[in-house]
């Protein structure tokens, strides 16, 4: 079944609230998918910075002289640990080089995601539990999206977990199954893109990923989505500015929707979109099947 | 009249209430308040109750519903009405997905849009939508009336039997083996009572099309495989 949520905030003065108010939309979405749960929030940058979020199974011997590590192979880095996670700050040159460094000096860390402002969370447990071990209620930025999985296509573990990220400042959650993955993935890794996973969700991401750098901008790539994804799908990507949505034709994952001045938000049911402020008097819809919704802070600022 | 306030009250507190009523009760009248998207909201009703329901509910609100009127004051999720026997449902707001599914009998009447699949598989029920419906809609309708005083989306009556259909506005296609008829008297009358029922004034039956099975179908035949 699986359950969606996401916010964009347009009013700044919301912003410090984006990770708490996340966080009680996706604890009302466990009972669509209490096998997993994660996060991704658009926070703060730095200039010339990157954000690289890394998991671990044995965070404690993973993280410990990681950032000295890291300097001994020229990267020089901030590490941020949170429980079986950690935000790794570099410079923005060295992004393109970490994954390789990393696989030498830590090659059982996972890369969640990677990006000027993005920061990844996901672990299997209830939503709960989940939020709780990550502080996500601390977190503050700009949007955010979260997602609570049933595993339907895949194994239930932290690489199955949405958001799935697969390229900067890029993520996707997913509810629904798509039916042409397997070709489609054979046919991305021709073109260049990795996987980490036998997901169905990271086909999608690494679709739009491949679409984007193709010079597409999210909702170009989400239109394209239409023709060359086949199978059930309710999206919710994010960007580094950007926020976008679509539904299958046939559209028979759940879906509402609802924007006032300060936010535009989603939900899998409006039950996770009751404790937004000003919801009573928002305009609250169902996005139609097959319609690209997308609102991005460079274009509207 | 009794109030349930599904913020502290279990759901099912309100559901067993309602199941309890014996004939002749003096609770008619139940409002509900706080519903905050709650699935299964005053479903398997069995009494000639009436509830009030203020404010938008989740999934399958006065499903099975038999004989009672439920009101919701706000917008409904996926399959409201579904499986109605008798009774009356009103929308104030917007219903999503497969609203008044396979109902047997009784009117649901929704003010504002319904999406996808509204009435899909209806099997007597009475559909009154003052605004648009989505794709699907009636798909495999059996008996029963929908009308619609909005638009259609595509595929409107798939495989339909018996189901009478009504829009006002455009249709974005038929389904298969569903086709335009022509309007008879009999139809304008059922129309004036449909949309009188529903408290519709300010349209008239004289500007609907009607639409009903072509019946080449109904039983499998070699020659209509392209149809399906």
């Amino acid at each position: 079944m699986c359950g969606i949520v996401g916010l964009f905030l347009k009013d700044k003065a919301l912003e410090p609230r984006l990770g708490s108010l996340l966080s009680d939309m996706l604890i009302t979405m466990t009972d669509r998918g209490p096998d997993s749960a994660g996060i991704a929030i658009y926070g703060e940058t730095s200039d010339g910075k990157a954000k690289v979020t890394v998991q671990s199974a044995a965070p404690g011997a993973d993280f410990l002289d990681l950032a000295e590590d890291l300097a001994k192979a020229g990267l020089t880095a901030e590490l941020a640990v949170k429980s079986t996670h950690a935000v790794i700050l570099i410079d923005q040159s060295d992004l393109a080089n970490i994954r390789s460094v990393l696989t030498v000096v830590r090659p059982n860390v996972r890369i969640m995601g990677s990006g000027e402002s993005v920061e990844i969370f996901k672990e299997v447990g209830l939503p709960k539990d989940v939020v709780q071990r990550f502080s996500v209620r601390a977190m503050g930025g700009t949007h955010g999206i979260g997602h609570t999985r049933m595993a339907t296509e895949s194994a239930v573990t932290t690489l199955g977990a949405h958001p799935f990220s697969t390229g900067a400042d890029q993520c996707l959650v997913h509810n629904g199954s798509l039916s042409n993955h397997n070709n489609l993935r054979r046919e991305l890794i021709r073109e260049g893109m990795s996987f980490e996973t036998q997901n169905d969700s990271e086909v999608a991401a690494a679709y739009l990923t491949a679409e984007m750098a193709k010079g597409k901008d999210l909702g170009q790539a989400l239109t394209g989505a239409l023709d060359d994804l086949d199978g059930f799908f309710t999206f919710v990507v994010g960007t580094k500015t950007g926020f976008g949505v679509v539904r299958d034709p046939i559209a028979c994952k759940p879906a509402v929707m609802a924007e006032t001045e300060q936010y535009v938000a989603f939900g899998s049911e409006y039950r996770a979109l009751v404790n937004l402020p000003g919801i009573e008097t928002a305009r609250v819809w169902e996005p139609e099947p097959a319609t690209v919704y997308f609102w991005d802070h460079e274009k509207t600022a | 009249m009794p109030v349930f306030d599904l913020s502290h009250t279990p759901l099912r507190d309100l559901n067993s209430a309602l199941h309890n009523l014996g004939a002749g009760s003096n609770d008619t009248l139940f409002e509900v308040v706080n519903p905050r998207g709650h699935h299964a909201v005053a479903v398997g009703i069995d009494a000639p109750v009436t509830v009030e329901v203020k404010g938008s509910v989740g999934y399958y609100c006065a499903g099975m519903n038999d004989g009672g009127t439920v009101t919701i004051h706000g917008s409904a999720g996926p399959g409201v009405a579904e499986n109605m026997m008798s009774g009356t449902v009103f929308i104030e707001g917007d219903a999503s997905q497969y609203a008044g599914a396979t109902g047997r009998g009784g009117l649901l009447v929704i003010k504002g849009n319904a999406a996808s699949r509204c009435g899909i598989s209806m099997k007597g029920i009475d559909i009154v939508v003052r605004g648009s419906i989505g794709h699907m809609s009636a798909f495999m309708g059996q008996s029963g009336h929908l009308v619609v005083c909005g638009d259609a989306g595509e595929a409107l009556g798939d495989s339909l039997y018996e189901a009478k259909l009504f829009v006002r506005g455009t249709v974005k296609s038929l389904g298969a083996d569903c086709i335009e008829k022509p309007m008879k008297p009999k139809h304008l009358a059922k129309l004036a009572e449909l949309l009188a029922k529903a408290g519709i004034t300010d349209v008239k039956p004289e500007e609907f099309r009607r639409y009903g099975s072509a019946r080449k179908l109904y039983n499998f035949n070699i020659d209509n495989a392209d149809a399906y």
